[in-house]
């Protein structure tokens, strides 16, 4: 009997169970995750206990920033030609076929509608939305809003239309006011604010009522 | 084991002395850049990811009408009006105001729920209403979180109205009363 051999073990490493659960996680990544929309300024939603998921197909999201600017965007981009066209027929905004159409590749309408025909006309790397004015909403007599929802109102006419309002929690009320205004007036009662997912306080009647619906089911 | 084969570290049998040996190759394939590939892929939807998917709270207006017959009555009874101010104060009374404002009280936001709750307790579920009055001075975050106290409490009544002249002198009073906030 010789020396015993010392075993020479292999440095290779089986990475085969790592490989399984690296591609797992990644296969959960891919399938949750979802991109965050394009915002035009950083907008921090209050809190509300609603846990219904917000809507993101056909929509008419009216944002206000936490300076009181008011932005209007469209999800579908034929719709922001449309309803450009609309305003565009209706009060005579002499915009020019090519600047309705370019209307398409506007992410956020922010700017007073005098001042339309000047903004489409730019490149589209000339548009810097968070630049802009916002949609004049305080003053009631001159509430530019009423005519966009007038013109949501005519382009939606009959078809789904998820109207919602996504405001940044530090605004004053004043500007919110003008955009619910401007919602009264042209009979869009219904809509949705946008908000982030807070627990249900323990010990209220909402609480009792959903631990009641769970237990029927 | 991604290894299939008779790896080097198996051996393989022994053949006959005029059998070829042919040689074996290993199927065995690294998986470590595969590995890497995936990780780096991780990493990158975790940071894209936004875990929280915003909610959507449901808000329906009443129509705005200038006939006194369409309106919705409230019984005075059931009435509980909030007027949020600016600072997280809120400002309440029960009922109508009274000339004086005698039943005209201030709480911090917090104490909202309890006041709610305690008037909630005391009045018919028929007649309670509660009307929420935004100031000017208040943010957009107190009024959605005052909508949202409608749902925790479970109050089905409830309306946004404008601040009347004469609750805004109250509240300017009181600020006044308060060392001129």
């Amino acid at each position: 009997m010789g020396r015993g051999k010392i075993a020479r073990k292999s440095t290779w490493v089986d990475m085969t169970a790592f490989c399984d659960v690296g591609f797992l996680l990644l296969a959960f990544f891919i399938l949750t995750t979802k991109f965050k929309a394009a915002e035009v300024i950083a907008i921090v939603t209050p809190s509300s206990v609603s846990s219904k998921e917000a809507l993101t197909e056909d929509q008419c999201l009216v944002t206000i920033g936490p300076d009181g600017r008011i932005f209007i965007s469209f999800t579908e981009e034929n719709r922001r030609v449309e309803v450009v066209d609309d305003l565009n027929k209706r009060l005579g905004l002499t915009l020019t076929p090519a600047e309705v159409q370019a209307a398409s590749t506007v992410d956020f309408f922010a700017s007073p509608l005098n001042t339309m025909k000047s903004y489409l006309g730019r490149n589209k790397d000339e548009r810097n939305p968070a630049a802009l004015p916002g949609i004049p909403v305080k003053d009631s007599a001159n509430n530019e809003m009423n005519e966009w929802i007038q013109s949501v109102n005519n382009v939606f006419l009959g078809e789904q239309l998820n109207l919602m309002v996504k405001g940044d929690k530090a605004v004053n009320y004043p500007a919110f006011k003008g955009v619910i205004d401007a919602f009264k007036k042209n009979d869009q009662m219904k809509f949705q604010i946008i908000t982030s997912q807070q627990p249900i306080p323990d010990g209220s009647p909402l609480s009792k009522r959903a631990r009641k619906e769970s237990i029927k089911e | 084991m991604a290894d299939l084969g008779e790896g080097e570290g198996g051996g393989g049998h022994k053949k006959g002395p005029g059998v070829k040996k042919s040689k074996k190759l290993s199927t065995r394939v690294d998986l470590t850049p595969l590995v890497d590939l995936a990780f780096l892929l991780i990493t990158f939807f975790i940071f894209t990811t936004t875990m929280s998917a915003p909610t959507a709270m449901n808000l329906y207006l009443p129509k705005d009408t200038d006939k006194p017959e369409e309106l919705n009555k409230a019984k005075e009874s059931g009435a509980l009006t909030l007027l949020l101010d600016k600072d997280r104060s809120v400002y309440y009374y029960e009922g109508i105001l009274q000339v004086d404002g005698s039943n005209f009280k201030q709480a911090p936001f917090k104490d909202i729920r309890d006041i709610i709750m305690d008037k909630k307790q005391r009045t018919p579920v028929e007649d309670l209403v509660i009307v929420i009055k935004p100031t000017a001075d208040c943010t957009f975050a107190d009024v959605v979180d005052a909508l949202d106290e409608m749902t925790i409490a479970d109050i089905k009544r409830y309306a946004m109205v404008d601040v009347s002249e004469s609750e805004k002198e109250l509240i300017a009073a009181s600020r006044g009363a308060n060392g001129g906030k």
